[in-house]
Order: C-alpha cells, then structure tokens, then sequence
C-alpha cells in the first residue's frame, strides 16, 4: 500500500520533462508524516489538556528525557538498535505487498538459537562465538518468518494471519524450550538458558554507552535500501509489490521472491534478537519478549516501508520509549499515556497517506498537461 | 511554563557539558537533604497485584517528611531498567533504589551498581548473596507461602463441591510453593478436597487467566485462588460465576465483594519503613531481609462475607500458632502427587528452609502437572 504512490508513476516521462519532480517527491514524502506528526502532537495536547496538565511542559519533557541530554541521546540510540532490525522484518515484506506481523517470534527464537548454538564453543574466544550466534540467530529468524513467506507463496495462507499465528507458536516453544531442555537448573526463579559467558559479551561501542546493535542495525537499513532501490533484485520486488499478477506475467519468480523477502526480514529480527543477547542479557530468558517485534511494526508503517525512513522513525519511538520514564516521574502520568501519543502518531500517519498526490505542487509537471 | 522558550542551543550543549544533574534542576528544585527514593514496577501501578503492592507501600512512603518518592511502572525486564535507574540517579538525584520486580536483579541491577557506587540498590526477590554482590546492593523478600496456607483453610470452609482452583503463572519453586500450600491448608480441613492447577505460562496473560477461571468454574470448582502478577481478572470472573475467591498479593476485595473470602498480601511498608530510616539515620542499610506473616512482611485481607464463623474460627487460630513461629506446612510424611515421597516422616521444613528454595513438585490432591 505504502508504494502505490511512486510506483503508478511514469518514471520514463517525467525524467525528461520536469527534472525538479524528484526533489519535490522527496519534499512530499517528508512533509506527509511531519504534518501527520503535528497533527498528532495538536491532538495529544487537546488530550493533555483535557487532563489538565501542560502540553508545554510535556514536549520539554519528552524533549529533556529523548534528546536533551548526551545521557538521553544514548539512551534513545540504544533504545532504538533493536527496533531497527524488527521494523525491517516487517518492511521488506512489505515491499512486496505482505504484511508480515510476526516479528516478535523471530526476534525471541533468533536470541535462543544464537545463545544454545554458541554454548559450545563459550571457552574459544569471543572471535569464534559471536559471529557463530550472529549466522544461528540470522539463520533461526530467517527460517521462522521463512515459513510464513512458503505459506502464502506456495499455498496461499494469507501471511498476516499465518505470521501472527506463527509468532503465538513461536513464543510457546520458545518458553516451551527455556523452561525445558535448554534451562540452566541453576535457574530457579527466572529459567534462562546457560549464560554465554561475560567474555564473549559485547562491549558498547568506544566513547559510547551505546552497544553496537545501534551502528549494526543502521548498517543493516543501509543495506536494504540499496537492495530494495538501487538491485534489479530489489527492482522485481517492488514490481511484485505493485502487482504480483503483472510481475508474474513479465516472468518473474513472485514466489520465490516473497520466500526470500521473509527470509532476509526474519534474519534481520533474528540478528536484534541475537544481540540482544551478546549486549545485554548474556543468555536467553523471558527478558527477550519485550515487544521489539510489535514496535517494530509500527516503526515499518511509519516509514512507509522505506528502510532509511525507518531510522529517524526508530529513533523517535526510541526516544519516546526514553522520555517515557520521565513523564511518569515528573508529571504523574501513567504509562499508558505514552501509549495513547503512539497511537495518535500511528493514525495521524496512516491517514496522511489520502495526502499523497492531492497537492499539485508535488506533481509532475509538463507531461500531461 | 515558560522554560520551553529558554530550551535554547546553548541550554542543551551547557546540559551536556555539565551533566543531566544541572540540567534537571531548574524544572522541581529537590531539597538537598530530601532523600529520594526510586521504585520500578514491571506492571501498571493498578494492577491489583504485585506491583500494586509496591506502589501502596510507596503512596504511603510519599506523606512521609524528608522523603521524596519517584516511581515508574512498565520497566521491561532489559535495559530498559539500567537506564530507568541510571535517569532515577542522574536527572532525580535518586540514591536508594527499589528495583521490585525479579529479572531487574541480574546483571541490569549490578551494572548499575558497579555504575553508581554511591548510590543504594534494595532489590525484591532474595537473591543478593554475601561477598559475592557489592555492599551497595541487596534484597528483601517475603515467605508468602502461609498466606496461601490460610487462604487453602478458608477455601475448605466455603467449597460445596470439594474442588479447589489455582492458576499459576509459571511452575517454578516460588509458584509451587504457594500452589502446595494452599492445598495443603484446604486438606488440613478436609482431606477430600482436590485443587486443579492450571498454569498460563505468563506472570501477566489477562486472556488465559480468564479462559482457566471460566473452565475450572465450569468443572465444578466453585474457589479460586491464584499466582499471577495481576489477580484482577481472576477475582472478577470469579464473582460474576458466582464462585468464590481468595486474594493474591494485594486486597482484591472490590473486585469480588460477595465472593471475596480473604487474601495473602504482602505487607511491603513495613520493609520500606526499615530500609528508609537507616537511610535517613545515616546508618548503612541492611543488605539481606526476608520474613513471613509472623515478621509482619505479609497480612491476610479482612474476611469477606462468603466466609462462614466456623471457618472465620479455623483461620484465627491457626494464624496465631504461625504467629507464634517456627510452623511447618511442609512436614512429613508428605507425598507429591504421582506417589513419591518428599518429605519423609518425622522431617518438617519452616518456610526460611533452603530444601523449599528449589520445590520441584505438586503435592498430593492437587491435579495437575509441572511439566
């Protein structure tokens, strides 16, 4: 849905006709979501208001707690490496068409099989175990979300439903094996599996108390949107997204395709799952299904699928999640409120998609006229 | 408000240099001898439950002088909570903190810890060991387990049908000794009652916490109990079956005024109480507390109007044996359910007993299976 805009556009035309129309594309797509962002922020502080509290001192809050101070930054940057990768498994489905809602299990089982994959080798050294977690934990998300993608490809489950089932499955197993085969007994109270040792932990990033999820999953948005935009892999993707039908007829491999595109999110969601391990918790537990994978989605719709849009929208819900605490404290807010002004931005955007191509300005020029 | 107009460049990058601390004063000038306390919750703050707990005792603490209270609830289990305690200390100036809930402990807690020497960690849940965590931390924690004790006596007392209901969250020992005990307390009574457990698998599921109260009420069980982060949805389908209930962690009697017959809750203020006038008395604060309903760490909730004077009768006296100390739920000879033996005759654990901390079974007469 994100990409009917641009991809009913004759690009062949304009290129000659008005050089300018890409710039200005450009200015459409960032202004929709910043209206739609102030619309939200207007509605939110009618709400506030309603309340009796101050708007302004809500935004200076939300300001102080996300991004006003270099220990807010970080906090935020590192609140949003997790919800980089998740949104990516959610975004290149959606390149294609698929809604695809299941990162959580991705996300959960990828952290469990880098941790019992990596269990083995904890007395090498860190060099051998991380990249080990990072293949089995890429490998374990890629293939969950893989199965949703064969689903819809080759017996036409609608991937949603298939994905949101799959991702109850997933959670079952995985409290299924942490509680069971994979439990430290040691574990009494809280059943985690063995840890993988502090050795092998990752640090955070040098001068940063950030750890490296944050560079690893701008990296990865990087990546995907050189695969999505600038490969003729990408290219039949999003042709398949436009119209699977009329992909399939100019002979490309539609389903093949949705199976990869499910595959790589999965991977993605699999590989935060896994670092969530090797920077935090050290060993798989109940601690992994923090809701990544849900934010994730919004994250993903909020961008418009678009990878390098995914950033700076992971870094706002970062930053809210950041902030969230500070409103609590200061304003006695419940955390809930957090919740609402997500919901609000979450309509804002999605009604500001009716704003695309209604404003001439944005248009094309000269052909057609 | 006026201070947005004052958020300027030069405010931000002074806020940088010189630290979040300055950065947070101008907005509520603490008192420099105020002592700052910081509670975490897992859950809503209204949950009728465990976090609820906590947050009573903290709405208490918040009319005491000289204390400021500052409180956030929903912190995940990740480092979510490192950097809720890291802000508590550096934008609040918080120096005693009450991480509440279990998975905060190891290794959010103890970064933090190593992080900010300065500053005191009281973690909920019993885990802090000597010479092996840092002297700035430490644990309180309640045996609640004779709650539910006095919880399964009253049960027998009101039960027509002789089947009992628990739903637990996960089966590990904390959970198990509480499920063992509540059927112990109602066989105490009567040896023929049976307790079904059933387990969510979640500390907070509202859908299958009401799924596994509708189905023990439509198996003839006609009293709940429970052990899940948050007994609202229990005690409220609960009355509107028109069975009976008894509480868990916090007094759940509005949620079931006719079904209510009393509750094990935890009494957190009187730990709080103790931790926050050594701290104010400048004295080093205690690293390992624990106790049970005779050490006032838990209450019963007052008895609601399902529970009958002979029953009424039987909880009285045998909460003044427990008061009196050193009772023993689990005594031998006791049997799990499947017919082993696991506490021989002649052998009696108290609730501090270490043989308890690791309870792997269901007793007999409850129907159920851990794993």
């Amino acid at each position: 849905m994100a990409d009917a805009a641009t991809m009913s556009t004759p690009i062949a035309v304009t290129a000659d006709t008005d050089r300018y129309w890409p710039l200005r594309r450009m200015a459409e797509a960032l202004a929709a979501p910043l209206l739609a962002l102030a619309a939200s922020a207007v509605l939110f502080s009618l709400l506030l208001l309603g309340l009796g509290q101050s708007p302004l001192e809500f935004l200076e809050l939300v300001w102080r707690g996300a991004f006003g101070s270099w220990f807010s930054l970080q906090n935020t940057l590192q609140r949003a490496a997790p919800l980089l990768l998740t949104a990516l498994c959610v975004a290149l489905p959606g390149q294609l068409g698929l809604v695809v809602i299941g990162g959580e299990a991705a996300v959960v089982l990828g952290g469990l099989a880098a941790t019992v994959v990596a269990l083995p080798f904890v007395n090498t050294s860190p060099a051998i175990v991380l990249p080990v977690m990072a293949l089995a934990g890429m490998a374990m998300g890629g293939l969950w979300i893989g199965i949703t993608g064969a689903l819809r490809a080759r017996l036409g489950v609608n991937e949603t439903i298939a994905s949101l089932v799959m991702a109850y499955i997933g959670l079952a197993l995985f409290n299924h094996l942490v509680e069971g085969v994979f439990r430290d007994p040691a574990s009494l109270n809280k059943p985690s599996t063995f840890g993988i040792g502090e050795d092998n932990m990752l640090g955070t990033v040098p001068g940063l108390d950030v750890h490296p999820g944050t560079p690893v999953g701008i990296l990865a948005c990087i990546l995907c949107w050189v695969l999505i935009y600038r490969t003729s892999l990408g290219f039949a993707g999003r042709v398949t997204g436009g119209n699977p039908r009329a992909a399939q007829l100019q002979g490309l491999p539609v389903g093949r395709l949705m199976i990869l595109a499910c595959v790589l999110g999965g991977a993605c969601a699999g590989l935060a799952g896994t670092i969530e391990v090797a920077a935090q918790h050290g060993r798989a537990n109940a601690s992994l299904a923090a809701g990544y994978g849900y934010t994730g989605i919004l994250i993903a719709f909020l961008a418009r699928f678009n990878p390098l849009a995914i950033m700076p929208m992971a870094v706002l819900l970062g930053g809210l999640g950041a902030a969230g605490g500070l409103l609590q404290r200061r304003m006695g807010l419940p955390d809930a409120t957090m919740q609402v002004l997500q919901g609000l931005i979450f309509v804002s955007i999605l009604a500001s998609e009716t704003f695309y191509g209604r404003i001439a300005w944005f248009q094309p020029r000269g052909a057609g006229k | 408000m006026t201070r947005l107009s004052g958020l300027t460049r030069r405010t931000v990058l002074s806020g940088l240099g010189a630290g979040a601390a300055t950065a947070a004063l101008p907005i509520q000038p603490a008192e420099a001898k105020d002592l700052t306390v910081g509670f975490i919750y897992v859950g809503p703050k209204d949950d009728y439950g465990y976090n609820q707990a906590h947050a009573e005792a903290a709405a208490i603490l918040k009319k005491t002088a000289g204390v400021k209270i500052v409180e956030e609830e929903k912190v995940a289990e990740t480092d979510d909570v490192s950097k809720t305690m890291e802000s508590m200390i550096k934008l609040d100036g918080a120096s005693l903190l009450f991480p509440t809930s279990f998975g905060y402990f190891d290794p959010y807690m103890l970064k933090m810890a190593a992080k900010y020497k300065d500053a005191q960690f009281r973690h909920c849940g019993g885990l802090w060991t000597k010479d092996k965590h840092p002297m700035n931390t430490g644990s309180y924690f309640g045996y609640i387990g004779m709650g539910q004790y006095l919880n399964g006596i009253a049960a027998a007392h009101a039960t027509k049908t002789k089947k009992l209901g628990f739903i637990a969250a996960k089966p590990i020992p904390q959970v198990l000794i509480n499920v063992n005990s509540f059927a112990l307390g109602a066989r105490s009574v009567d040896p023929s009652i049976a307790t079904t457990v059933i387990f969510t698998g979640e500390w907070s599921m509202p859908v299958k916490e009401a799924e596994a109260s509708n189905s023990l009420a439509d198996k003839g069980v006609d009293v709940i109990t429970c052990h899940v982060d948050g007994p609202k949805v229990i005690m409220e389908t609960a009355e509107r079956r028109g069975i009976f209930a008894c509480g868990y962690h916090a007094n759940q009697a509005k949620l079931a005024p006719k079904g209510y017959l009393t509750g094990a809750e935890w009494n957190w203020i009187a730990v709080y109480n103790k931790f926050i006038a050594e701290a104010k008395a400048g004295k080093p604060i205690e690293n390992f507390v624990r106790g049970g309903l005779s050490d006032g760490f838990i209450k019963m909730s007052p008895y609601g109007p399902g529970l009958n004077a002979a029953g009424r009768k039987n909880v009285d006296t045998v909460k003044a044996e427990i008061m009196k100390g050193g009772f023993s739920v689990f005594k031998g000879p006791l049997k799990d359910n499947k017919g082993n033996m696991v506490v021989p005759a002649g052998k009696a654990f108290v609730e501090t007993a270490v043989e308890l901390e690791s309870q792997n079974y269901l007793v007999e007469g409850v129907l159920g299976a851990i794993s």
